[in-house]
């Protein structure tokens, strides 16, 4: 146990406990901040909360889970999952190929592709140039651009958890239900979703935790911009911490991300009870 | 036996023995759905494989620009161009021993914190449990400017082993909590044989446990290798010296020199870097196969 406990301490909890020091200072890396921190008690909290461009992030993260995770990459991979079921044919092989591509190269690599796909100039610009349309998708729609690409990027861990999900689904509960006449929507309303209320629940909070969390993506394609259009909280504690030097204000608010992260981490925790800890 | 069965049973006999005729009588109805299946099928297909097509298209054209039509011929003059020590070979390299060694200590060290926690019962293995599922789901970006200035007050900023540890410090509730997993699969009376014949926790862990798992090893290993190599965030922040960049860094810092101009050198830089991670995955797709086989040990 002793070196797993050794490094988690030094070099996960040690920075955790060192953050909630550091938050309660003035501490900078350059000025007066820089050799003698003082304690300034809440003051970094209080400015986090009233500072319209952190809120302005939070609500952008917000935008970013909801759309790209928990509608996006959820609902395109149970579709995936669901109409792929039962089929093992080539196409289904080559075109999950290309899905889990997606998801196992860098996440750097990832992002130029949909830079060099959305830019003006990019490809889709080139396609879309015949129908009147060129514009540069990352700078008139960033928010999108970046939601999109994250769905690219994303979907195959729902997909891999949700088929996983439905080959454990009984065959013959549902040839019961269509002899009992359920239309192929009931069957999935009915059925399928009940079933998978498990996998659908941890999937959403996995995902939840890894997007909220995202920032070579956005750092790729927009880097927060245009100015601060899709400046999520990561790019902006960026911002304040590592490129304005205020480390003590860019730590308060790593506190408040690392409490958002721990809310859902301690839901996913009650989920996972039952079984798997024993 | 016939006689026994059912009619309905009888039927589902007969349907079963039905031959797979090439030209089977489908409704209307279910062929509307096939075809729609395919239908959205190919539309999801367009949409994933669309952006890779920059990255193949432009890494085998000899001039590329963002928008690149098809190439006509195949060229690898842009593979020759970034196939150098200081573009291509030393940043690998540093990030081969970024990942590699952060893969191998948080093997070892699950390994090692995974034994008690699947054989012993113990008073705090639940609480430490908890505490590692929750861990893995902590958002690690919001841990690193404490870090950075942690590692700014101890000179640990640029460090690699320092950031060796770090990386491995967050790959470790993942490493311990799969590793956990797959040894829990190792039946305990293989084990009981072992200590019978005076052999140490220890041993039995090194000659019996880790050698019966070795397919989950190579599991956490590739799992652990992969998304280190993939890792951008935590060196850019962490290191500061060109000839210590692993391959996510330095390719950012030749996207954002060259970016627009050389976008046929950058495509292929990509592949070299991708090609690894993607071959690796492959490769434990098979072991994890092999994983779920430890039954038959106990039976025979």
């Amino acid at each position: 146990m002793a070196p797993a406990l050794g490094i988690m301490g030094l070099f996960f909890a040690g920075p955790i406990i060192w953050s909630v020091y550091i938050a309660f200072t003035n501490k900078a890396l350059t000025g007066v901040g820089a050799q003698h921190p003082k304690w300034v008690g809440f003051a970094n909290f209080t400015q986090a909360f009233h500072d319209p461009l952190f809120i302005h992030s939070l609500v952008l993260t917000a935008i970013f889970v909801i759309g790209s995770a928990i509608i996006g990459q959820n609902t395109l991979g149970f579709l995936i999952a669901l109409l792929e079921r039962g089929k093992n044919s080539f196409v289904t092989r080559a075109l999950n190929t290309f899905i889990i591509a997606a998801w196992v190269m860098p996440e750097i690599v990832a992002g130029f592709c949909w830079y060099a796909y959305l830019y003006q100039g990019g490809t889709l610009d080139t396609f879309l140039q015949h129908f009147g349309l060129s514009q540069d998708w990352l700078y008139t729609t960033p928010m999108l651009a970046i939601i999109i690409a994250n769905i690219w990027r994303g979907t195959a861990f729902s997909m891999l958890v949700y088929s996983a999900g439905l080959s454990d689904v009984p065959a013959e509960l549902l040839e019961a239900a269509k002899v009992d006449g359920a239309s192929q929507f009931s069957l999935l309303r009915r059925v399928i979703i009940p079933l998978l209320r498990r996998s659908i629940v941890t999937n959403l909070m996995l995902i939840t935790l890894q997007t909220l969390a995202s920032f070579t993506l956005i750092f790729v394609l927009t880097a927060g911009g245009p100015g601060e259009a899709s400046q999520t909280t990561p790019l902006y504690i960026y911002q304040q911490a590592l490129q304005l030097y205020d480390i003590s204000y860019g730590t308060a608010m790593c506190i408040v991300l690392l409490l958002i992260g721990a809310l859902f981490s301690v839901v996913y925790i009650k989920l996972i009870r039952v079984e798997e800890v024993g | 036996m016939i006689g026994v069965l059912s009619s309905g049973e009888r039927r589902a006999a007969r349907s079963n023995e039905r031959p797979r005729s090439r030209f089977r009588i489908t409704s209307p109805r279910i062929m509307a759905a096939r075809v729609s299946a395919y239908g959205v099928l190919a539309l999801v297909a367009v949409f994933f494989i669309a952006p890779l097509l920059w990255l193949v298209l432009s890494a085998f054209e000899p001039a590329a620009s963002v928008g690149s039509a098809a190439p006509l011929v195949l060229s690898f003059s842009n593979f020759a161009k970034v196939l150098n020590w200081t573009t291509t070979y030393k940043p690998l390299i540093n990030s081969a021993i970024l990942s590699g060694s952060t893969a191998i200590i948080t093997v070892v060290a699950s390994l090692f914190a995974a034994y008690p926690l699947s054989r012993y019962q113990m008073r705090f293995r639940r609480p430490f449990l908890y505490t590692i599922v929750f861990s893995t789901g902590l958002p690690i970006t919001a841990i690193l400017v404490p870090v950075y200035s942690m590692f700014a007050r101890f000179n640990l900023v640029d460090n690699m082993l320092a950031v060796i540890l770090f990386m491995t410090a967050t790959s470790l509730p993942f490493g311990i909590w799969l590793m956990k997993g797959f040894m829990d699969g190792v039946p305990l009376e293989l084990e009981q044989a072992a200590w019978v014949d005076g052999a140490t926790w220890l041993g039995s862990l090194r000659r019996i446990v880790a050698p019966l798992m070795l397919p989950g090893i190579m599991v956490i290993t590739i799992f652990t290798f992969v998304s280190q190599w993939g890792n951008f965030f935590v060196p850019f922040i962490l290191l500061e010296t060109q000839s210590k960049f692993p391959a996510s860094v330095s390719i950012y810092t030749f996207f954002s020199q060259y970016g627009l101009v050389d976008y046929g050198q950058l495509a292929a830089f990509s592949i070299l870097y991708t090609l690894p991670a993607v071959g690796l995955w492959v490769v434990a797709g098979r072991f994890l196969k092999g994983t779920f086989t430890f039954a038959g040990a106990v039976k025979g």
